[in-house]
């Protein structure tokens, strides 16, 4: 496979850039594949069926298409204790057809007695494994294209659409290519300042939304070891902007500590490794304390650049999403806020991911600080940043959102601007009205 | 299951899904999404396509969400095939899923917009303006095309599950 090319200099320095040879151990995602196969192991390219441990779907892509497919074959579910029901896409219901679609989401939970059905919880990439649904070592598959994120478990996890998940829901297995690895080898600690969020947008400039050629990327470095879970959430979740099928990050005390306390038992950290010499296909190394707060400008992730780049006037600043409003989002946008208000002309929109996230935020005063600055508080749900809720952005509007994707007429109106970057450089934003180096603020 | 004879509409890089199926109409039935299908980059697109048209893209075609609306509003329109460079790993899987027939061909971009084209999928061919250009695309794999043959994989699913019963 061809190598990639030696980075810009304005780039994070990379360090070595390699097609390793094959050999006989194996990495973290075939190790995967083959447990969901039943194998002893499995080669890059082989086409396996796997038996799924995991099906995650939403209001949106689950019961109101599964159902009617569902009668159709005159199938039932293969194991309900597997699937995971979770509300966030049409929340809060605002017309008669979300109300709708959230009765005919309730309404089949009940019918197939889906115990594991969360209504209201937040984002399903975030409830997911607050609830302690995730755990290394585990094949899952999602409704829903950042399904990846539950990658950073140790898991291996990735998006289908609806026909794809009824097949899943009736037979309990799914064909899968074996991915090749591409490693994103992170040395170094991030700045002050600096996110996952600024690494991902920094891969998809580096590498564009098709970098990823469906394969798998696995995060590791010293920088990656260092980083909290749900910021690791964050670099699995924007794997999907990457274009890869799965994000995956070898679990360890990090990920234990988070799913005991999530209520997961029988956590294995110690079998879900690459091997010291197993074949990656790509290996690109970074130094993390190099990088800058990234910003990637309308319409694509891939835009990335430096925010020194920018001077852009904004006129809304938005913290939402799955990407980016967990509590360790909300927790860096209040560094930058704290004490402060938003410039005058400007406003903030925080739609915390969970209501457990909201409620740590609030625990903790991180709430407070944020509604003292100015930030109206929208539901835990994906809200504006997939699309299909009331709240929408206006004709012309010039935003930056710390969300995944900023697709043209994604969020709202085709002429709005979006521009992505971390909360941090959001609320930085919002503090001057103009696209702003957090670490200026800070 | 080599198609009919059909007109291209011809596409660029990353035509995202958000764009096949707009988002504030995902609420709806397919009939509607399909209505709005590519209206912000082809305002005339789904009043005027006709059953058997071909799509051609360039690269990372389908990029974005996993909403399969995306390949089936295409396929509700009467889409008979996409010829792309490369797509989203999803919106592949989607296409296949719903029976759409989705072909990976490196000289996509060679064919024009109004072109007539004939797509074979199991021999990997496509004609271009009669047999005047003949391009290699990938073929798609027998057993995703026993799927795409049967309409995709409900109906694939239906006949599997009446075997077993009969």
């Amino acid at each position: 496979m061809p190598c990639l090319p030696i980075p810009t200099s304005n780039a994070p320095t990379l360090v070595s850039d390699m097609a390793a040879s094959q050999h006989p151990p194996q990495t973290l995602a075939q190790k995967l594949v083959a447990k969901a196969a039943g194998k002893q192991q499995v080669a890059p390219g082989e086409i396996v069926t796997c038996k799924v441990d995991l099906a995650m779907f939403h209001d949106s892509s689950g019961p109101r298409r599964l159902a009617p497919m569902l009668e159709r074959l005159g199938a039932t579910v293969w194991d309900r204790d597997r699937i995971v029901l979770i509300t966030d896409h049409y929340v809060p219901a605002y017309d008669d057809d979300s109300r709708k679609i959230l009765q005919i989401t309730r309404d089949w939970a009940k019918a197939n007695r889906i115990r594991n059905f969360y209504d209201g919880e937040g984002i399903c990439h975030v409830v997911l494994p607050q609830k302690g649904h995730l755990k290394p070592g585990l094949f899952a598959v999602g409704g829903d294209s950042h399904s990846p994120t539950g990658g950073a478990f140790g898991a291996y996890m990735f998006g289908v659409g609806a026909t794809e998940m009824l097949g899943v829901v009736v037979t309990g297995e799914i064909w899968l290519r074996v991915p090749e690895t591409i490693r994103m080898h992170w040395d170094g600690r991030l700045g002050a300042g600096v996110t996952a969020k600024d690494m991902m947008l920094f891969l998809c400039g580096k590498f564009g939304m098709d970098g990823g050629r469906y394969q798998a990327v696995e995060y590791a470095g010293s920088a990656v070891t260092h980083l909290s879970m749900q910021e690791r959430m964050t670099l699995t979740n924007m794997t999907a902007e990457l274009g890869a099928q799965t994000g995956l990050i070898a679990p360890d005390a990090v990920t234990r500590a988070f799913l005991e306390a999530a209520g997961a038992r029988d956590v294995d950290t110690a079998s879900w490794h690459t091997d010291a010499d197993a074949a990656v296909d790509e290996h690109h190394v970074f130094d993390a304390s190099a990088l800058a707060p990234q910003v990637a400008a309308p319409h694509s992730p891939a835009n990335a650049r430096d925010v020194s780049d920018y001077n852009e006037a904004i006129d809304t600043a938005y913290i939402g999403a799955c990407t980016g409003a967990k509590l360790d989002d909300l927790r860096a946008a209040a560094m930058v806020l704290r004490g402060k208000r938003i410039a005058t002309g400007t406003q903030l929109l925080v739609a915390p991911a969970s209501k457990q996230d909201q409620a740590a935020a609030e625990a903790e005063g991180v709430m407070k600080v944020l509604v003292d600055a100015g930030a109206r508080v929208l539901p835990n749900a994906c809200g504006v940043c997939a699309g299909y809720s009331e709240e929408r952005f206006g004709e012309n509007l010039r935003v930056i959102s710390s969300t995944a994707r900023n697709f043209q007429g994604r969020m709202g109106a085709a002429s709005s601007q979006v521009y992505l970057a971390s909360p941090y450089t959001v609320a930085a934003s919002a503090l001057t009205g103009r696209i702003t180096d957090p670490r200026s603020v800070l | 299951m080599s198609g009919a004879v059909g007109r291209v509409w011809k596409f660029g890089d990353n035509l995202d899904t958000d764009v096949l199926a707009p988002g504030q109409y995902m609420k709806f039935g397919i009939d509607e999404i399909a209505r709005h299908c590519l209206e912000s980059v082809r305002p005339d697109f789904a009043a005027t396509v006709k059953s058997g048209d071909v799509i051609v893209g360039g690269r990372n075609f389908g990029v974005g969400s996993s909403r399969e609306q995306a390949p089936q509003a295409l396929k509700h329109l009467g889409v008979a095939a996409v010829i792309a460079v490369s797509y989203s790993g999803l919106f592949y899987r989607n296409a296949l899923n719903l029976g759409l027939v989705v072909v990976v061909c490196q000289d996509a971009q060679r064919i024009n917009e109004g072109d007539q084209v004939r797509v074979d999928p199991e021999k990997g061919i496509i004609n271009v303006a009669g047999a005047l250009m003949q391009l290699a695309c990938e073929p798609i794999p027998a057993f995703l095309m026993a799927m795409v043959r049967d309409g995709g994989l409900v109906p694939h699913l239906e006949k599997r599950l009446k075997g077993k019963a009969a």
